[in-house]
This record gives C-alpha cells, sequence and structure tokens, in this order.
C-alpha cells in the first residue's frame, strides 16, 4: 500500500500529461452537428436571383444532393468556390447553394463573376433554414441522400483532398444504398 | 429629522440608479429593439439568451455575442416565445440543431457525470485522506515518545549541567 502511495504523484503526472498532450490537438471549434441522420428540414425560401416565386423542398431533384452554405461575406467561400465549379460538372449528384445572410445584390454579382455552381441558390436572409440546418459558419456542406435524409455536415472550405477522403466514399455508398433499392 | 431621512433616502436612491445605469453602458452588450407583451416574457428571453450559447462565438452567450448567428439565434428564441413556446421547448429547439454544445449547464447523462459528480467525488476522496492522516497522528506521537527510562536518563544528564 505504501509502495503504490509513493507512485501515486509520478502515477497522476502521467495521466494528467496524456490528458493535456491530447487536448493540445483537439478542435473545439469542430462541432459535430446534431442534423445527421435527420431529415432535410421543410422550408419555403426566394432563391437569389428570383425574389417572386417561393422555392420549397418540392423542387429538389431526386437523387443525391448537397446543400453548400455560403455568402459573399466569407472568404473561405471564395477559396472553395472553383472547386464547386469544379464538381458541379458531375451528374451523379445536383448542387445547391443556401446563401447565408447576405445581400441580394452582392450575391447576384457574386455568382454572375464568378460563375454558378448551384442548380439554383436559397436566399435565406434571416437565416431560418440554416438555423433548422444548425448551420454557425459558412461555408458549410451537407450531403443529403436519395431518401431525403442528411448524411453529412462538412464545415469549411471544400477542396479536392477533403473531397477525396470524406466526401468520394460517402457518395459511392448512398449510390449503392439506392441500387440496392432502400 | 424626517426630512433629513427621506433625503438619505432619496440620494440612496440616486447613486443606485446612477450605478445601475453606468454599469449597463459600460459593457458592449448588443442592442436588439425586441418588444415584449409582458416582464415575465421579458426575463425568459434574457434568462434564455444567458444559458444558451453562440455555436461560432464558443465563450459567449447568445446575449453577449455580436455574431450574426447569435444575432438570428436570438430572433429564433424571440419569435419561439412569441408563439408560446416553453423554456425546455426552446432549448430543446436548440440542442436539436445545434447539440448539447449550446447548453452552458450541460444536461445530466452518462458523458457528464464526471462533470456533475467528479467535484463531490474529489471532495469525499479528500476527507477522506484527511481522516487518514489525522488517525494516523496519534500512533505516531505515542511512538516518538521518550520511554520512562530514556526520561529518567534526560533528567539525570539535566541536572548535572
Amino acid at each position: 500500500m505504501n509502495k503504490v502511495i509513493r507512485f501515486l504523484p509520478l502515477i497522476l503526472f502521467v495521466v494528467l500529461g496524456v490528458v493535456l498532450y491530447r487536448s493540445l490537438s483537439l478542435k473545439p471549434t469542430e462541432l459535430p452537428s446534431a442534423m445527421v441522420g435527420k431529415s432535410f428540414p421543410e422550408f419555403a425560401l426566394y432563391t437569389v436571383f428570383d425574389e417572386k416565386n417561393v422555392k420549397t423542398n418540392a423542387d429538389l431533384k431526386e437523387g443525391i444532393k448537397l446543400v453548400n452554405v455560403w455568402g459573399t461575406w466569407c472568404p473561405s467561400c471564395r477559396a472553395e468556390h472553383e472547386f464547386l465549379l469544379d464538381i458541379a460538372q458531375a451528374d451523379r449528384f445536383t448542387i445547391y447553394g443556401l446563401n447565408y445572410d447576405d445581400e441580394r445584390h452582392l450575391a447576384q454579382k457574386w455568382l454572375t463573376n464568378l460563375g454558378n455552381p448551384y442548380e439554383f441558390s436559397m436566399f435565406d436572409e434571416l437565416g431560418k433554414l440554416s438555423i433548422n440546418l444548425g448551420v454557425y459558419a459558412a461555408p458549410e456542406t451537407f450531403v443529403i441522400d436519395h431518401n431525403n435524409i442528411i448524411r453529412k455536415r462538412f464545415a469549411g472550405p471544400l477542396n479536392e483532398r477533403i473531397w477525396h477522403d470524406e466526401f468520394e466514399p460517402l457518395i459511392v455508398q448512398i449510390e449503392l444504398e439506392q441500387q440496392a433499392g432502400e | 429629522m424626517h426630512v433629513r431621512f427621506s433625503l438619505i433616502t432619496l440620494t440612496t436612491l440616486l447613486f443606485i440608479i446612477v450605478s445601475a445605469a453606468s454599469s449597463f453602458s459600460a459593457s458592449a452588450i448588443p442592442v436588439d429593439t425586441y418588444e415584449f407583451q409582458d416582464e415575465v416574457t421579458k426575463t425568459r428571453f434574457n434568462a434564455l439568451t444567458k444559458e444558451l450559447r453562440c455555436p461560432k462565438c464558443q465563450n459567449q452567450n447568445l446575449a453577449d455575442s455580436n455574431s450574426p448567428i447569435a444575432a438570428d439565434l436570438r430572433r429564433e428564441v424571440y419569435d419561439l416565445l412569441q408563439q408560446g413556446k416553453a423554456d425546455l421547448e426552446i432549448v430543446n429547439f436548440m440542442v436539436a440543431r445545434y447539440g448539447e454544445f449550446v447548453l452552458y449547464r450541460p444536461r445530466v447523462s452518462s458523458l457528464t457525470y464526471i462533470l456533475w459528480f467528479g467535484p463531490a467525488v474529489l471532495l469525499l476522496i479528500g476527507v477522506f485522506v484527511v481522516v487518514m492522516i489525522i488517525r494516523k497522528r496519534p500512533k505516531e506521537a505515542i511512538e516518538e515518545a521518550l520511554s520512562a527510562e530514556q526520561q529518567r536518563k534526560l533528567d539525570n544528564i539535566l541536572k548535572d549541567k
């Protein structure tokens, strides 16, 4: 018993050291999404280019969908824009934009000048849909499957490597599920 | 006497008002212009926005934060209050979208047991250790005391000097 007590400070030191060392590489800003596994929320919003007709869930195409949250006030959105234009070429999925907390004329200018990777971009001035999706900053990208279930939320700018590591395998998996008729 | 007394009360009252007003203006709390139908709703709004954490600026609550998301969430809390939602419903609304993270007071669950009961357990361990030390002490004191023989020798030595 006495021997154990003698080593107690050393044991405590080692345990504390391990815990603290581990937390050096933790990223507290990367929050897990509470929305993964839930249905894509109901919405009724105008789009960036159309302020007369409301788009709703019924206007989303069948199959796999990406929903990309962006805003002209967000530098990281500018950084990933090129990549979005790239992947928009593929016909395995449809990309929708969710313009968050922005001004319409700025958003229109952005898409006109830089190119438009989106099928359409919802104009979420008041953040209604964004809050329902649990968005806390832009850019964020959601993967929605053929059953309208949110399968993934990624916070931060997309690039080739992240796409290859995190998105590609998931899309292949959803495609397989789709073929199996699940 | 009577006049003087009321004068003192008046100055005290003034002092309280002035210091309260200055403490409000000193902090940079974002100003929203929400109108509440009654004081209770207003108090509930203030309590809720203090209890809920801003997901973007993680060390601020909704009431303190100037970020756009916090402003949107404050408006959402306000809208939900206007719809007559209960406090618990509003908190659940936020947790469903942003996760347990938005609660400054985490719920008691298997994940947070260590958080809720850790300090009490540490206190108990501390008490146990203290009790152990105290109970051990008299025994050592007896061991270190001189025996009757030693005491007699010591007395002899001291007497010689």
